[in-house]
Order: structure tokens, then C-alpha cells, then sequence
């Protein structure tokens, strides 16, 4: 078994990820494909960890999980304090900020 | 080979829960299929002989992570139950064109890739994906990287309190 397999399949879950990201509407969704994404890259680095025969990969997967569990708790956050003001989750209607 | 035949279940059932994440309309039959999603890349890690991420992913990712999503939806349930329409038809048909044209331009690249003209570090002991070793790594030539997550996570639950408190 390769490495291109992994890397095929990585490259189309950050792929499904990214288009999610962009064409949902639901702010958790849009965090859900952000997490879909992390992950999609965590599998590249633990194929590249095996192919090259290195551990870095694997510790690297371990950062990006801490990371990862930090971004969706304050993100969680943010929606929690966005609903609680907007009444809504709606990513379009929170964008005051944007121009 | 059944290493082959793993790795095509896997990756198929990851993919089909990927595009159902996307596809659904209630936000929470997406996160139950997110779930399924980390399951089976956990899977795939298995097939990549790292026993020790795969654990990690299933007891954080499946486990905490998406239990914190699952538990802030069930506090915002009155929306979640209302299904928020998706944006413009054409952004969406644009999106995935471009999503298509990004896999193909890349598909040469890695299609093509040489392990054989890659550092390979052959001379480490086969026992390199065991978690002792892993340990031992993570604990000596990484100690400060790993410190500073310990920094990072105190960081996140200040900011999560403060955010979430409604007076402070």
C-alpha cells in the first residue's frame, strides 16, 4: 500500500471540507467542516509519518488535536454568545464586522 | 491483501460520511455523521500502523470533541430543529466546479509521488510506531512544543468562561 491512496483521499475530505465551509449556512456546520478538514490534513501527516518512517507525524497529529479541541471550544463559545444576542445561527446575519 | 481491502472500506465509508456532513440539512444528523467520519479515519490510522493515534482520535475527536458540538446543540435545540436554507444554488455548483478543478490539478502531483527519492530513515528500529517510542520522542525533543499545548488549552478555557459567562 502506497502513499498516494492516503493522499488522494485526504485531498477530498479537505476538498468536501473546504466546499462545506463555504456553501453552508448553520455556523455549527461550518465548524463541523472546519474539523472535517484538520482531520483530512491529519491523515496526510500520519501517512507521510509512515512512509518516511518518522514519529514527527504522529506528534504533529498530536498538536493539531489539541488545537483542534481548543478552536471548538471557544468556537462553540462564540455561537453559544451569538445565538444568545442574534437569536439566530445564521452566518449571514452576523455580518456586521464584514465591510 | 488485507491491508488494501481495509483501507477501500474505510476510505469509502470516511468519504460517504464527508459528503453526507455537507449534504444534510439538520445540523445534527451532520455532526452523527462526523462522528462516523473520525471512526473511520481512526480506522485508516490503524491500516497506517499508529495504534496510538487511532486510540486518540476516537476517545478526543469521536469522543470529547463531538460530544461538546452534540451538547451545544441540544442547548440551542429550538433553531436546530428549523432547517436554515443553503446559500445561492449558482455559489454552490461554483464551489464544487472549483473543487473538482483543484482535485484535478493535483491529481499528477499526487498520483506521481517517489517514495524512493524521499529521506527514508531506515536505519530506526521497526518498533519506531510503537507509543513507548512515541513517548520518548514526545517527552525529550518535543517537550517545549508540548508545554506550550498545556499553555494553549488554559488559554482556551479562560476565553471559553469568559465568553460563555452572561455577567462577569
Amino acid at each position: 500500500m502506497g502513499l498516494s491512496p492516503y493522499l488522494i483521499l485526504s485531498t477530498l475530505l479537505f476538498v468536501i471540507g473546504a466546499t462545506g465551509f463555504v456553501i453552508k449556512k448553520n455556523v455549527i456546520t461550518v465548524l463541523l467542516c472546519v474539523e472535517l478538514m484538520l482531520n483530512a490534513v491529519n491523515l496526510s501527516f500520519v501517512a507521510f509519518a509512515r512512509q518516511l518512517n518518522q514519529v514527527e507525524g504522529q506528534i504533529i497529529v498530536f498538536l493539531v488535536m489539541v488545537v483542534a479541541a481548543a478552536e471548538a471550544a471557544v468556537g462553540l463559545a462564540i455561537i453559544i454568545v451569538l445565538y444568545r444576542t442574534r437569536r439566530t445561527l445564521n452566518v449571514d446575519d452576523a455580518d456586521t464586522m464584514k465591510w | 491483501m488485507i491491508e488494501t481491502a481495509f483501507f477501500y472500506i474505510f476510505a469509502a465509508i470516511s468519504l460517504l460520511a464527508a459528503v453526507n456532513v455537507v449534504a444534510q440539512k439538520k445540523v445534527f444528523y451532520s455532526t452523527l455523521s462526523l462522528i462516523i467520519g473520525l471512526c473511520s479515519i481512526a480506522a485508516l490510522y490503524l491500516t497506517l500502523e499508529s495504534p496510538f493515534i487511532a486510540t486518540i482520535q476516537v476517545i478526543v475527536y469521536a469522543g470529547a470533541i463531538m460530544v461538546l458540538f452534540v451538547f451545544v446543540i441540544m442547548l440551542l435545540d429550538p433553531f436546530s430543529a428549523a432547517t436554515l436554507q443553503d446559500k445561492k444554488k449558482s455559489l454552490k455548483y461554483l464551489v464544487v466546479l472549483l473543487g473538482v478543478l483543484f482535485l484535478a490539478a493535483l491529481y499528477p502531483v499526487l498520483s506521481s509521488y517517489n517514495p524512493a527519492r524521499a529521506p527514508r530513515n531506515l536505519d530506526l528500529p521497526k518498533a519506531t510506531y510503537s507509543v513507548q517510542y512515541l513517548g520518548k520522542v514526545l517527552f525529550s525533543d518535543y517537550l517545549a512544543p508540548f508545554e506550550i499545548t498545556s499553555v494553549l488549552i488554559l488559554v482556551a478555557i479562560i476565553g471559553v468562561v469568559v465568553l460563555a459567562k452572561r455577567k462577569l
